[in-house]
């Protein structure tokens, strides 16, 4: 057990030097009355530097992470960060740059390295998504969804459209439609097929002139690639309703295929995922959207233009955008560190990681099958969900099997999701895992089949070499306890 | 190729162990048509030539300004252990802590966090935090909007105008009505408040430090606003809380900020950290994520993700809030910070911007023809008149070495002729005499 910061703390201790205020700066008088001020000062933790240092850093060692081992959570893209990339964010030219500089007069000009790193950025994305344009504002893949679901209501609107539905897969993450139902629209599910895709019949029928967009991953979340894709989009687009790409998957496709080609009109990304930004034990990430042309018009305050004489600039007057998603441009930390990737990798780099995120996730479904149910038993993209129903009817649940994992030591894969898979496994081991930590990874798996099929009452008192066993989660709803 | 450990042999291996003739065949699902033959884009750089151009880039940006620019963003001194902490991998390369026996970790560190800006704000409950300060305030008016079941918003025209644009942003789909009040010397407008106020009204917004940098204590208009059913709600400026009288002891329902001054560099913008927190009844209608203490098998203490079933992952199209990262690695940075400052040192980063931005108040009001507003008290931001265009004044300060401050004419009609000055804690009386003569020079 770790004792909490604030268990930690002795009055009288500290953990910081300040300034002193000099003798000129203390002659005036701080003209606050005093019914503005606290009766206290908060109550924080009073501690040394090196209580802090040592505290966290043992904490840090209570957490697994991809630097420590492959984390092959499903549909979240846990590849490795490289290290060059947390070096360039640090550099101070970056990391102290005032954000409401390009605001001020004569401010853009001192400004011109960090819009040119937006600027690449956008048109880099452009490319790799064959979108007419990006904005990098949305803050993470969520909020990419809700701002790319407010520009297919105001493209509708300022056609005087009144459409009020969008359509949703059963298979879809969670955030398509809840951003959805934010934007203001109603959410209608669409069930899966046998074949794990969604069932055409049911996407037809549900089709009609009220249906502002099809929200789509693809691949879907069963790491499948609908080959009917086009197909759908034709019909989508017959209705007047416009195709949104939740980009949760483009690992998958990256230099291969572009959602634009397929006939996606808006998207997001998720830079923490598909380009290498650490995921920070769940944020800070980004999530651009990218759009056609149609839609240019409406993307959020501000944009980033070129001027004739090669500068760049940030266009405010928009009349037609939906407005300010973001305080400025973006999560700017991360799109830095998004472009340093994109630099090293270049055009065969970026091939390159599709062609083996789907190999090695191709692999793991091969070697796991005879073990594992599959319920939809095709070629997987990046990803490959299994089913723990064999293992199930033993008494040992995907939970079980994710708590075995961590006992060995390994990040288990995503569990319980998609909804449609009984006792899902979700694997995505992305592609710069070796083989051989593959292999490392799938005889766990295989041995753990094997000890639930012998003694599936073992499970229980699993994990035991984690610094706690199981976690009580209903304890802690009944109590709430959220404070120290 | 860079990141990817595959040799020839293990690839073909592979391949025979799926049972693929090559890579283009694990792609065979993409119709042909659709299928990209190359992009079109420049080849991969090596480690040392990408650094080498991001540096360049880098040094494209500002000869070091001294900053007097603040606008709700601050360039605070952010101790070495903050960095420290946030550079341990264990951290920024988790993801998540869906799987609490392998993140303690992320969990216990977001608990503390938790509890951190509950002193801070003197609430009961802060979730683990959302975007930014202005996605915070979103978030905290579609909770008052869902509590109440009233549909008109009073809003300060003190806040933020960043975030009361980006708040009508996101509300325009939605038949919210809002009503926006001006404040008088400053502060807000008691009587218009007042009158404004109704039993259709279901949340006030207000923030302390306001935009012109005044401090107040709202607990009239808090008490004016239950007296209608309505919430009141209040963005603070998360260091002048180590001073001022904090929201929830002026009875506040909703407390949000922005965490970029608690160890969060300026980074043109973000990430940033927006900061939730609001009294224990209302939390199952806030949004974002929330870790609760607990036990684990043997009752040892433990900490998990909790009261999950308002999230979208779970409810879906109802869910309180779309939102599903939240900015994890910043929230730990500003736990560590606020650990690192303590009790008196927090004190003492406030009581510095305070007495410094007095000082820069009186050296920067003796300049001829330059007057400083008369106004309510102010904490470490404050207006000037100049006798001229603010924006003019500034971009020629620009050429001196200074981030004068922000031209209030870009938000507010009329104030052309204003600028609103920032100081912290680092700016030193050198600094703050030299900028004085700058600006003298340049009027």
């Amino acid at each position: 057990m770790s004792a909490l910061i604030f268990e930690q703390s002795v009055p009288g201790r500290r953990g910081c030097t300040l300034p002193r205020l000099t003798a000129a700066e203390a002659a005036g008088r701080l003209r606050i009355p005093a019914r503005y001020f606290a009766d206290a000062p908060p109550d924080l933790p009073e501690v040394s530097e090196l209580d802090v240092v040592r505290h966290f850093t043992n904490l840090a060692q209570r957490n697994f992470c991809v630097d420590g081992q492959l984390y092959p959570l499903g549909s979240c893209t846990m590849k490795y960060n490289p290290k060059i990339n947390e070096r360039v964010a640090a550099l101070e030219g970056f990391a102290a740059l005032h954000p409401l500089l390009p605001q001020l007069r004569g401010g853009g000009m001192l400004t011109q390295g960090a819009l040119e790193v937006l600027y690449q950025t956008e048109r880099w994305l452009c490319e790799i998504c064959g979108m007419d344009a990006v904005s990098l504002q949305p803050m993470a893949g969520a909020h990419g969804e809700l701002t790319g679901s407010m520009l297919i209501a105001a493209y509708h609107r300022a056609r005087g459209r009144r459409k009020t539905k969008v359509l949703v897969p059963d298979s879809a993450h969670g955030t398509n439609p809840s951003s959805a139902a934010i934007a203001g629209y109603e959410v209608v599910t669409i069930p899966s097929g046998p074949d794990g895709e969604l069932d055409f019949a049911r996407f037809a029928a549900a089709l009609g002139d009220d249906v502002a967009a099809v929200m789509l991953t693809c691949p879907n979340t069963l790491g499948l690639f609908n080959p009917r894709i086009r197909e759908l989009a034709d019909r989508a687009h017959a209705h007047g309703a416009l195709l949104y790409y939740d980009g949760a998957n483009l690992n998958a496709l990256l230099g291969r295929c572009r959602p634009g080609d397929l006939g996606f009109d808006v998207m997001h990304l998720n830079l923490h995922k598909t380009f290498a930004t650490p995921h920070g034990g769940g944020g800070p990430g980004a999530g651009p959207v990218g759009v056609k042309a149609p839609l240019v018009p409406f993307l959020p305050t501000s944009v980033i233009i070129k001027r004739p004489d090669g500068t760049l600039a940030l266009e405010y007057d928009r009349e037609q955008s939906i407005g300010y998603i973001a305080p400025f441009y973006g999560n700017f930390g991360v799109i830095l560190r998004a472009y340093t990737y994109l630099l090293m990798l270049g055009r065969e780099g970026l091939r390159r990681v599709s062609e083996h995120a789907v190999l090695n996730a191709n692999y793991v479904q091969a070697r796991l099958r005879p073990q594992y149910d599959l319920p939809y038993d095709r070629r997987c993209m990046h990803e490959c969900v299994f089913s723990a129903a064999r293992q199930a009817a033993r008494g040992v649940h995907a939970l079980d099997i994710a708590k075995a994992l961590i006992d060995r030591g390994l990040h288990p894969p995503t569990i319980y999701f998609p909804l449609i898979v009984k006792e899902a496994l979700m694997i995505e081991p992305t592609e710069t895992e070796s083989p051989e930590e593959l292999d490392r990874f799938i005889a766990a798996l295989l041995a753990i089949a094997e000890q639930a099929e012998r003694d599936p009452a073992s499970f229980a008192e699993l994990p035991r070499t984690t610094p706690v066993s199981r976690v009580d989660e209903l304890k802690a709803a009944r109590d709430m306890r959220f404070t120290a | 190729m860079p990141f990817i450990p595959h040799t020839d042999a293990q690839r073909r291996a592979m391949l025979a162990a799926v049972g693929a003739a090559s890579l283009d065949d694990l792609f065979a699902d993409i119709p042909p048509d659709c299928r990209l033959a190359g992009l079109n884009l420049p080849a991969g750089l090596s480690e040392s030539e990408v650094y080498a151009r991001l540096h360049e880039l880098s040094r494209r940006n500002a000869t070091p300004l001294v900053c007097f620019l603040g606008g709700g963003f601050y360039d605070h001194f952010i101790p070495a252990a903050v960095d420290a902490v946030a550079a341990r991998s264990e951290f920024y390369t988790a993801y998540t802590p869906y799987q609490p026996e392998a993140s303690q970790g992320t969990l216990q560190a977001i608990f503390e966090y938790q509890t951190a800006i509950c002193r801070l704000t003197g609430m009961e409950v802060a979730n683990a935090s959302l975007y930014d300060g202005g996605t915070a305030l979103y978030e905290a008016a579609m909770m008052a909007l869902r509590l109440t079941g009233r549909n008109k918003i009073l809003l300060d025209s003190g806040v933020n105008p960043i975030y009361r644009n980006m708040l009508h942003c996101y509300t325009r789909n939605l038949a919210i009505a809002f009503d926006e009040i001006a404040p008088v010397h400053g502060q807000s407008d008691r009587a218009r408040l007042a009158a404004a106020l109704d039993t259709d009204t279901a949340a006030i917004i207000l923030q302390n430090p306001n935009f012109f940098g005044a401090v107040d204590d709202f607990s009239d208009i808090v008490e004016l606003a239950h007296a209608k059913g309505c919430l009141a709600l209040v963005s603070a400026y998360p260091i002048a809380l180590g001073l001022l009288k904090n929201p929830g002891a002026m009875g506040a329902d909703i407390v949000t900020g922005e965490g970029q001054s608690l160890g969060l560099p300026l980074s043109f913008g973000g990430p940033y950290l927006g900061f939730l927190a609001t009294r224990r009844s209302f939390v199952r209608r806030m949004p974002g994520r929330l870790v609760g203490l607990t036990a684990d098998r043997l009752g040892r203490r433990a900490f998990v993700l909790t009261l999950q079933a308002r999230e979208q992952h779970i409810r879906r199209e109802k869910a309180t809030s779309n939102i599903c990262t939240n900015e994890a690695l910043c929230a730990l940075r500003a736990v560590t910070y606020l650990a690192l400052l303590g009790k008196r040192g927090l004190a003492e980063v406030a009581t510095l911007c305070a007495w410094k931005a007095e000082y820069a108040k009186t050296r920067l009001g003796a300049i001829p023809g330059v007057t400083v507003k008369k106004s309510a008290p102010t904490f470490n931001e404050f207006t000037l008149e100049l006798p001229r265009e603010a924006g003019e004044v500034v971009s020629r300060l620009i050429d001196k070495g200074f981030a004068a401050g922000f031209p209030l004419g870009r938000y507010y009609r009329g104030m052309e002729n204003y600028l609103l000055v920032a100081v912290t804690e680092k700016r030193t009386r050198e600094e703050i005499g030299r900028f004085a003569e700058a600006l003298e020079a340049v009027l």
